[in-house]
């Protein structure tokens, strides 16, 4: 066996500073592999780094110590155990996760994304594929093409890997048979050019044996194509594609160092740039030229696609984190409506309307996913009407952004086009997706400039513009206590308006009920409507039970800064059910109202409010003279 | 095959725009400098990703008191050169124990290094911390993120990683809840000498052979650095022509004898070498998921 561990080139030893220069130039490949455990995909990862001679002797000894302890050879050696990672995992003989390998040939060097076969495929497998330029596609050979390789062709697909290799393995188990390689080939083919796939490759192997891996097979004489480390060292990557389009970088961040420096760094992702090149900053659409591309090792001539930069710019423009500069006569498109692909990978299911951060190249924006056009069920690509997404789903739903942001189809570029879902609460990563196109252009919808702006609204009262909103349980006395804020405002000579159940749920939002959607609809368009009465300089006080974080979250979001104030009314539940002023808790509790806060759903205490009033020691005049005093003394002296 | 960037701009690149991302998103970021060689390529990135700016962070050295001298001359020069303002951790706790990797063996590696890690990030309050680790190093550094996501205890969920897409990174958190960050996790060890070759990064002198005083116990060649090497009775340091291909604690860390004393030579032995990179590093050794475990508990 030691006879198969690291053999270094021949050139190593004869003339190093050869060797390193031939190796300072290769190029590099990053692709994933596609397959169950059954499939052998952590063989053949195995046995890439193996024939690759990327195993050393010690970890040879130890692979071969592993393989007879707790292997699934026999006295052969499980090259599985290569690369399942985790002491979990290794109990379970399954991997569980993303892990990342590397290995390198005389031509490249290679980044694999090895991905798991079972639970929690989509969201794995769309991870390490995002971004890998090529995907192995295993196929069992006394199997077939089963449901799983359709899916993981249509995820390679979706995420818009355009180089498929057929990876036909097991060919020892079926008598390295021609017909049965061939078979199998074309069900793909048929398959593959039904979703989109053009070309691929296909190729017969054994992952155990090493057939056609490193060294053309000798018991399939009939296959003359490249085995799969030739394929994987010439293919072409389109890296060159991303050059010949037009430049387009996202600013990360603004080098400052001193007041006669002003540099703009970031990964180029598309184009060439080159000093004197006319720009465009994005959204603003002021125009420039670049000065200069500014590197430790001296200033450079041009810069690529792929690079990472610093740029200076002729003129003093406005340029910050989450702008892009691009090529001037042609700019990407700005907009804030647009039609997605989201892949869900959160244990927390979508809710349509709610408001999440979303990641674009450098930008993060609050954003709100619409109820799914559809979801796509990844074995049969069969369109299915849901209401929203779970764990592991993909589908196809309107995104809004609260304001324009640069971005590209994902189909021209991942880069500008590919975008991450973050929850504003748990900080979770909870989707990724890709913009297919715009619904309207916010750059030709132009805000009319009022004369008469907010400002002016305000100045003319006299007053600062604030929203109170009020949060607690049914009965915490909400309605009460805000009802004596806005009277002792009035009486300061203050213009307000108290939104609640009683003037919006007849009328504005009497459409909507008590599940979850719709408490978060309720709380947006009340949201909305205030934010409105701000704009008119009012001062409005909100009293809703608003239950969940991430709406009252969403609803500070939509507020200029410092003019939203959270006023806990914190009623214990027993204290509020023991007064149940209107017998709202009894009914519920006799089931007869559904969705009751405290007793059928869930209500999510302020973390971080403003105010907090404890009304089991406050009285509701106190704490309405409190809640006016915490206010105006942070009040601006406009007031 | 393509005219595009070669596989060391790629990763070059890559490094650079993590550097930049964890800048623009963290409050308080820190590089935690080790004065190994993969620190060295990674300070280096970071001096070619802000510049003409000094990088702007401190640069952090969880020390044990046991490093070798000439690793805390470079670390000083080193700090220096980039401008950057250097802090120094000691465990007050195991300086007080007088902890030491004589009497305390994995004792001494988790109060200096697990526990003072923890205590200078609280200290100072960072809530990003940039480490070397690559992930070929070890099997399960394969599957941790680039941005890896750590409690307030600055415990590590494997089972419960941030997906990380395309070059998204998400650098949220809540109060108390910190990063580690690993801009070269995609560095292999071939990927790194080829690197300081190609930019002359300097290095600790050590990784290149020369003659140095040791003795061999337990199979490891080890370099009596200073007077506070125990010798066993009869114990008498041999000059060797030896060199490190890891840097730790001196009375911890095995040498190899060699005759390497160019970067070529180095990276010649490295490629003809039949044994593994962390094979000279005696905490491995413990058990199949030491590191793993190690990990969970804080411990880069």
């Amino acid at each position: 066996m030691n006879d198969s561990s690291y053999r270094p080139d021949a050139l190593i030893a004869s003339d190093i500073s050869a060797y390193l220069a031939q190796h300072q130039n290769k190029s590099l490949l990053r692709f994933i592999t596609c397959g169950s455990v059954d499939d052998g995909k952590s063989t053949l990862i195995g046995r890439l780094l193996y024939d690759s001679k990327q195993i050393f002797e010690d970890q040879l000894a130890a692979l071969e110590s592993d393989s007879a302890r707790v292997g699934t050879q026999g006295a052969n050696i499980d090259f599985a155990l290569l690369v399942d990672g985790l002491a979990a995992e290794r109990e379970q003989g399954i991997t569980i996760d993303v892990a990342y390998r590397f290995f390198a040939t005389e031509k490249r060097k290679f980044i694999v994304a090895d991905t798991p076969g079972h639970e929690q495929y989509t969201r794995n497998m769309v991870t390490g594929a995002s971004t890998a330029d090529l995907a192995v596609i295993l196929i069992d050979a006394r199997k077939g093409v089963l449901t799983q390789t359709r899916r993981h062709s249509y995820l390679a697909y979706l995420i818009g890997i355009r180089h498929i290799v057929l990876a036909v393995n097991k060919m020892d188990l079926v008598g390295y048979d021609q017909s049965r390689f061939e078979q199998i080939v074309e069900d793909y083919r048929e398959f593959a050019n039904g979703i989109g796939i053009e070309t691929f490759t296909a190729i017969p192997i054994s992952g155990l044996a090493g057939d056609n891996i490193a060294t053309p097979s000798t018991h399939m004489d009939w296959y003359a194509g490249p085995t799969l480390i030739d394929h994987l060292e010439t293919v072409e990557v389109d890296t060159d594609a991303a050059k010949a389009r037009p430049f387009r970088m996202a600013v990360q961040w603004v080098n400052r160092p001193n007041l006669d420096f002003r540099g703009f760094a970031g990964l180029i992702a598309g184009g060439t740039v080159k000093p004197g090149d006319p720009v465009r900053i994005l959204p603003s659409g002021k125009t420039t030229t670049v000065a200069r591309i500014v590197t430790l090792d001296g200033d450079l001539d041009e810069a690529v696609a792929g690079q990472s930069v610093t740029l200076t710019l002729a003129d003093e423009v406005d340029c910050s984190r989450g702008d892009v500069i691009a090529a001037a006569d042609s700019p990407p498109q700005v907009a804030d409506q647009f039609q997605a692909t989201i892949v869900w990978m959160d244990e927390e299911e979508l809710l349509p309307g709610r408001a999440y951060w979303l990641k674009l190249g450098t930008r993060t924006v609050s954003a709100t996913v619409q109820q799914p056009r559809h979801a796509i069920c990844v074995n049969t690509m069969a369109e299915l009407s849901v209401k929203t997404l779970g764990l592991n789903d993909i589908g196809v739903a309107e995104v809004y952004t609260d304001r324009g942001i640069v971005f590209e189809p994902y189909a021209e570029s991942h880069d500008l086009g590919g975008f991450i879902l973050i929850d504003k609460i748990s900080n979770a990563t909870v989707a990724a997706g890709m913009l297919n196109f715009s619904l309207r252009r916010a750059q030709n919808v132009h805000w009319q400039a009022a004369e008469i702006n907010r400002e002016a609204h305000a100045r003319q009262k006299s007053q600062s513009p604030r929203l109170l909103w009020f949060t607690g349980f049914s009965g915490s006395g909400k309605s009460t206590i805000a009802n004596l804020v806005e009277k002792r405002l009035h009486a300061l000579g203050k213009h307000s308006f108290l939104l609640d159940g009683d003037n919006v749920r007849h009328g504005l939002n009497k459409d909507l009920g008590f599940t979850d959607a719709d408490r978060i609809e309720n709380i947006r368009r009340v949201g909305e409507v205030a934010r409105l009465m701000t704009d008119a300089g009012l001062i409005v006080l909100t009293a809703f039970i608003s239950p969940f974080r991430a709406e009252r979250e969403m609803v500070r979001q939509m507020m200029p800064e410092g003019e939203f104030f959270e006023i806990f009314i914190d009623t214990p539940l027993e204290e509020a059910e023991r007064r149940d002023v209107k017998g709202l808790y009894k009914k519920a509790r006799a089931g007869e109202i559904a969705n009751f806060t405290g007793i059928t759903s869930p209500y999510e205490a302020p973390l971080n409010p403003e105010i907090r009033i404890d009304t089991t020691r406050t009285s509701p005049e106190a704490a309405a003279e409190l809640i006016v005093e915490q206010i105006m003394g942070v009040w601006s002296p406009v007031l | 095959m393509t005219s595009g960037l070669t596989h060391l701009q790629r990763l070059e690149a890559e490094s650079i725009h993590i550097l930049r991302e964890v800048v623009a998103e963290a409050e308080k970021p820190v590089m935690l400098y080790s004065v190994g060689k993969d620190s060295a390529v990674m300070l280096h990135l970071a001096k070619k990703a802000f510049y003409p700016a000094p990088p702007p962070f401190p640069l952090l050295h969880v020390d044990t008191t046991w490093k070798f001298r000439a690793m805390y001359d470079l670390r000083d020069k080193a700090a220096r050169e980039a401008g950057m303002e250097l802090l120094i951790h000691h465990n007050p706790e195991a300086m007080a124990r007088g902890i030491n990797p004589f009497d305390h063996g994995g004792l001494h590696t988790d109060m200096w290094k697990t526990e003072g890690l923890k205590q200078a990030l609280d200290k100072f309050g960072f809530d990003a911390a940039f480490g070397g680790a690559r992930r070929d190093e070890e099997k399960s550094r394969a599957k941790e993120r680039i941005f890896s996501f750590r409690t307030a205890n600055h415990h590590w969920d494997p089972k419960n990683q941030r997906p990380e897409l395309w070059n998204l990174y998400n650098a949220r958190k809540a109060r108390g809840e910190s990063i580690r960050v690993f801009p070269i996790s995609n560095w292999t060890e071939l990927d790194i000498w080829q690197y300081i070759l190609a930019e002359k990064i300097e290095i600790v002198p050590l990784y290149f052979a020369a003659k140095r005083p040791t003795v061999i116990r337990d199979g490891l060649t080890l370099m009596v650095d200073d007077e506070r090497f125990r010798l066993n009775p009869g114990e008498v340091p041999v000059e060797r022509s030896i060199r490190f291909r890891t840097l730790g604690c001196y009375p911890l860390t095995g040498a190899v004898e060699s005759e390497a004393d160019t970067l070529e030579a180095v990276i010649q032995e490295m490629l003809l070498t039949t044994t593994s990179e962390r094979q000279g590093r005696a905490i491995d050794h413990d058990q199949a998921a030491s590191m793993e475990k190690k990990k969970q508990e804080g411990y880069f």
